[in-house]
């Protein structure tokens, strides 16, 4: 079984949960940008949390299945349409052979996910099925998708697994807000900073501005103060120049002390801007929700917290697969 | 040996939200704090810890990724501090490792244009990146800067920023180190296998993309190579690792499209030889040394 594209949208990317462990040569870990609303669109269509799906930005694609097909649409709220028709989000949706499944406007957020029963079967590239297109590798081909793409659906399409829901209750559905608040720890080199620098990082109303892609997210606001020093051999002239370092995914650098850039899934693994943040691992997927335009305010909490708030996630994940999931 | 490695203070720890801990070795790049950065990467690496899932070392600093649903942040913690005392007492410092001939256009066209094409928001928008480097290390002239950059080996320090980019530092002492500003503001384009330079920094840009360091030729063979096409790639579609040593050798226009053709055909090989790289002397005679190890290459 396949799906033929025949728009391929914006940018739409074959995903899955990763690539863990290559990040030391530069190879990011990738996957899908919203976790949550990929694992589930899995879970609507029987699949396990691993399976592959394609990501959507803004604008969707539009293809064909050449044979009956489990799908599901879940993430930032779009039109989803069946050969013209109207159809749900956040639920199953049965195809039948020649159907064509195509989408309207984004009304909110940035991206989308589109999962069929069996997940995309693209070859497994370093343990996982995501697209590094900066890389050339993974996914399909190495690269977003084209017209006349075809994409083949694993064989575990036949069988359902046990934990499949019927549908994403509302309560648990991720939101699409204008204007969020994003948890971060402080740290790196946030000592680096004025102490009025680090005061407006975090009270400020950062706007994300139209830079954002699957490396990192721009925004705009207020400059923020470096203090002035010494620079250490071999870092850069600039007071937010370090020596070349590892990058935390998630970490906040503002080069110059302009525009903050918080680094997302597809991250630059290392560089010379000094990092003073970073966003708690169960926080990116929020980020990852957020437009252009998006009002954001970074606030500060401690490690304890942030152990908290990855359990809470770990909750709403159970709740989603019930007792038969992972 | 006490005096060099261990001369380093203590590494500052801190954490990077709740799955990145960051260790910072020293604030300047030296040779020492490279060299502890990768000793304490592999200490941590052969205690195979459950939970940690990256272990990165960098320039002069490391980053360890870990779930700390299977391993604490405060036992994680204490490992890495453990390592650190480990390293310290290490009485040899010595590493298996290999020098590797990378052939290099100079001054060639590709990065030239490119070059020209991002001039007017360069430091010195007449002339070129070469010609601004030569005058940024009060050389004579681009071809001077040119020798100093090939007649010395470089470490590599750090494998990052994209896909198998390595980061080179130059084994010779800080007063010949060749240092030059990044970009005012990083371009969007740069060459595949562009050799750059910014701050004390040497790389090769691995694939096509954006860029921030002085352009000053391009490599010949590629460095990357996710089909695994290449022989030098059999085991891993990246070819440097931390530790490797890197002798740029300058080649022209004939030469260049040579070494194209056997890439095309699929039989070039890099130019290699092991080597033991002993960090006591590289610091304590480092021309005597480096000559030392660039006759590896030679089979002496």
């Amino acid at each position: 079984m396949a799906i033929k594209i025949t728009e391929p949208g914006l940018a739409t990317t074959v995903q899955d949960t990763g690539r863990p462990g290559y990040y030391h040569v530069g190879i990011p870990q990738g996957g899908s940008m919203d976790q949550l609303s990929a694992e589930m669109a899995n879970a609507l269509v029987g699949n396990t949390p691993a399976e592959a799906v394609l990501e959507c930005t803004y604008i969707g694609p539009r293809f064909t299945t050449d044979a009956d097909a489990v799908i599901a649409v879940a993430g930032a709220p779009v039109d989803v349409l069946v050969n013209g028709t109207p159809r749900e989000q956040w639920t199953r949706l049965e195809l039948v052979a020649g159907d064509e499944v195509s989408f309207g406007m984004i009304h909110a957020g940035t991206r989308y996910y589109i999962a069929v029963q069996g997940g995309i079967d693209v070859p497994v590239v370093l343990g996982s099925r995501s697209t590094y297109a900066l890389g050339a590798m993974g996914g399909f081909e190495g690269r977003t998708l084209k017209a006349g793409d075809t994409l083949d659906i694993g064989a575990a399409g036949s069988e359902r697994h046990a934990s499949a829901a019927d549908f994403i209750d509302e309560s648990l559905r991720p939101t699409f807000a204008k204007e969020i608040t994003v948890r971060v720890m402080p740290g790196l080199y946030d000592h680096r900073l004025t102490e009025e620098g680090l005061d407006t990082l975090f009270s400020a109303t950062w706007k994300l501005t139209p830079v954002a892609d699957r490396t990192g997210l721009r925004y705009s606001g207020p400059s923020v103060s470096w203090k002035p020093r010494v620079q250490p051999f071999g870092a850069g002239s600039d007071p937010s120049n370090i020596v070349d370092a590892g990058y935390a995914i998630g970490s906040i650098q503002i080069p110059g002390g302009k525009e903050p850039i918080v680094l997302h899934r597809d991250a630059v693994s290392g560089g010379g801007y000094a990092m003073v943040a970073t966003v708690i691992s169960s926080d990116m997927d929020l980020l990852a929700r957020s437009a252009p335009g998006t009002r954001t305010t970074f606030t500060p909490v401690t490690m304890e917290e942030a152990l908290a708030a990855r359990a809470e996630g770990k909750e709403i994940r159970s709740r989603i697969w019930g007792s038969a999931g992972q | 040996m006490s005096d060099t490695a261990l001369h380093l203070n203590a590494a500052r720890y801190t954490w990077g939200g709740d799955e990145f801990l960051f260790v910072e070795i020293a604030e300047g790049m030296s040779l020492a704090a490279n060299f502890k950065a990768n000793a304490m990467a592999a200490a941590l690496g052969s205690r195979k810890l459950p939970g940690i899932t990256d272990i990165c070392p960098a320039n002069a600093s490391l980053l360890i990724r870990f779930n700390p649903d299977d391993l604490p942040p405060n036992a994680l913690e204490e490992a890495v501090r453990g390592v650190e005392a480990e390293v310290a007492q290490m009485s040899q410092h010595t590493l298996q490792t290999r020098i590797i001939e990378v052939p290099v256009w100079y001054d060639d066209p590709y990065t030239r244009e490119t070059g020209a094409r991002f001039r007017s928001g360069h430091q010195r928008p007449e002339g070129n990146d070469l010609d601004f480097a030569a005058q940024e290390n009060n050389l004579a002239s681009p071809a001077e800067f040119i020798s100093r950059h090939h007649e010395s080996p470089w470490l590599v320090s750090m494998v990052g920023f994209v896909a198998g980019l390595p980061f080179m530092f130059q084994i010779v002492p800080q007063d010949q180190q060749l240092e030059v500003p990044k970009y005012l503001s990083p371009r969007t384009d740069t060459p595949a296998l562009t050799v750059g330079h910014g701050g004390c920094f040497a790389c090769i840009y691995s694939v096509r993309g954006a860029g921030g360091y002085q352009m000053f030729g391009i490599a010949a063979a590629p460095i990357f190579d996710p089909a695994q096409r290449l022989s030098n790639f059999d085991d891993f579609m990246i070819f440097f690792k931390p530790g490797d040593i890197v002798k740029f050798k300058p080649v022209d226009e004939t030469e260049y499209r040579h070494i194209q053709e056997l890439v095309a055909d699929g039989s070039f090989t890099y130019r290699q030889a092991p080597v033991v790289f002993d960090l006591e002397q590289a610091l304590a005679h480092p021309t005597e040394y480096n000559q030392e190890i660039m006759e590896h290459l030679n089979g002496h």
